[in-house]
């Protein structure tokens, strides 16, 4: 998976924006039908949200939440590439994309504990 | 498989994205604190112009913005002839479309 | 100063694409040696029967690059100390074209997206005019000036995984081309190359993975001129809209 010619910072980058894009797009009609358990059935809505206060599903709230962030900034990355007249320090700016996401899902983490 | 048309559409809903995710993330780090309950989301959300507005110009945004987001990894990862990609593309949109709404119908119907 | 120790480990692509293998081959090491040193070593010791492609040996023509140990490199300019794994060199064709035989690849692909990218001069003037004067400050004749000493080596091309996954792709190394022309002040058809490139195999598939600008021999940034262009079509569609 991960050959040589792969082993540099923005190629891993574009596969961090790719799989948390896939992962999201799986998640959102899960997400969008406990949603809709509101008009339908609101006691099963409250079943699945007491479910959510598991420490295992929580890490993974925790873990959507970074993904989101980072295809977000990674995301806000690529159009400052494409779009604004400058695209040194790209590298940099992956790595900032990275840590504001990490700082962003650790927050909210810490409220959700 | 993106051509202008395509990728314009991909770049203006990440545009259009990025405020709203940015509120939502705001939105669930505000509210996760002390648990969700239906009731909590529903008093917020409920009979809200606003809330409406918001969630649904989101899901319109991500239906488009994930359908072609799909359709490109399904075709870098499977190679799939065109027609057949385009009608993919339509039915990913539409279930993300309509999945979504009802979504938002349901939280913020009075 | 050989010793027997001091045999590389050299595992060479033999044969076509599908039926082909490698095949071991014990190369004395030396100073200084580059890939193409044990290449034609090989070729010219153990087995004539080796196909495979240079010329100028000094890093000008761009006919030489191969995949070495996993990475597309220019062969005649790379040190086999700097790429050596334990004491094993592993050299392939390059990825992403056809093998004709052993390492010699068909770059026809190669030119022909080069080619469908409008990456050629689209003149505007005879042999009768006076010769267009040009500021090289300008910001076009920068950005123009960033790509011109690409040498149709194909190690973006190779290092692309846009490209192996979408065979349409024009690929780093022609869309660079399209960028360079479209920003010289003496090309003539700015609307036609932005059209050969708006199509789908054109720059909007570009993932900005950068493989290109860190494979590129000469430091060329082939992601940045891609970037380029779809600013550039961006700008031209909504100026049509208007």
């Amino acid at each position: 998976m991960i050959r040589p010619h792969r082993t540099h910072p923005l190629w891993l980058a574009y596969f961090l924006h790719r799989l948390s894009g896939l992962v999201l797009a799986l998640f959102l009609p899960l997400h969008f039908y406990v949603i809709s358990l509101a008009l339908t059935q609101p006691e099963r809505l409250d079943g699945f949200l007491r479910w959510t206060e598991m420490p295992v599903v929580k890490l993974a709230e925790v873990g959507l939440v970074f993904l989101l962030a980072v295809h977000i900034f990674g995301g806000l990355r690529l159009m400052a590439l494409e779009f604004l007249p400058w695209s040194g320090r790209q590298k940099t700016l992956a790595a900032s994309a990275l840590a504001v996401s990490f700082f962003v899902s650790l927050t909210f983490f810490l409220r959700a504990v | 498989m993106l051509d202008a048309r395509l990728y314009m559409l991909q770049r203006i809903t990440a545009l259009i994205m990025a405020p709203l995710a940015l509120g939502h993330i705001a939105v669930m780090i505000y509210a996760i604190q002390g648990g969700l309950s239906a009731a909590e989301i529903l008093s917020r959300t409920q009979g809200s112009l606003f809330w409406f507005a918001f969630y649904g110009l989101f899901v319109l945004a991500v239906s488009v913005h994930g359908a072609i987001g799909l359709r490109v990894i399904i075709y870098e990862t499977f190679g799939m002839r065109a027609l057949l990609l385009n009608g993919l593309s339509w039915i990913i949109g539409a279930i993300f479309l309509l999945t979504g709404m009802r979504a938002v119908l349901a939280v913020t119907l009075s | 100063m050989v010793t027997e120790k001091e045999n590389l480990d050299v595992f060479v692509w033999r044969g076509l694409a599908e039926t082909g293998r490698f095949e071991r081959y014990e190369v004395p090491a030396q100073d200084s040696q580059t890939i193409l040193d044990v290449v034609s070593w090989i070729q010219q010791n153990l087995d004539a029967t080796l196909a495979y492609r240079f010329a100028c040996r000094v890093g000008m023509c761009g006919s030489c690059a191969m995949m070495v140990n996993g990475e597309p490199r220019w062969t005649c300019r790379t040190h086999v100390r700097k790429v050596l794994r334990g004491n094993q060199l592993k050299i392939a064709p390059l990825r992403n074209l056809p093998v004709i035989r052993d390492l010699a690849t068909d770059m026809d692909p190669f030119f022909d997206k080069w080619v469908a990218a409008e990456g050629h001069h689209h003149p505007t003037r005879t042999r009768d005019d006076a010769i267009e004067a040009l500021d090289p400050q300008s910001p076009e004749r920068r950005a123009a000036n960033a790509g011109i000493e690409c040498i149709n080596c194909a190690v973006c091309y190779a290092a692309c995984d846009t490209v192996a996954n979408n065979p349409d792709f024009l690929g780093p190394a022609a869309l660079q081309r399209a960028w360079t022309v479209h920003n010289d002040a003496r090309d003539g058809d700015q609307p036609a190359i932005l059209e050969a490139v708006s199509g789908k195999g054109g720059c909007h598939n570009c993932h900005s993975q950068g493989s290109c600008a860190q494979y590129c021999p000469n430091d060329l940034n082939p992601m940045t001129a891609i970037a380029g262009l779809k600013r550039a079509s961006v700008k031209s569609f909504f100026k049509r809209e208007r």
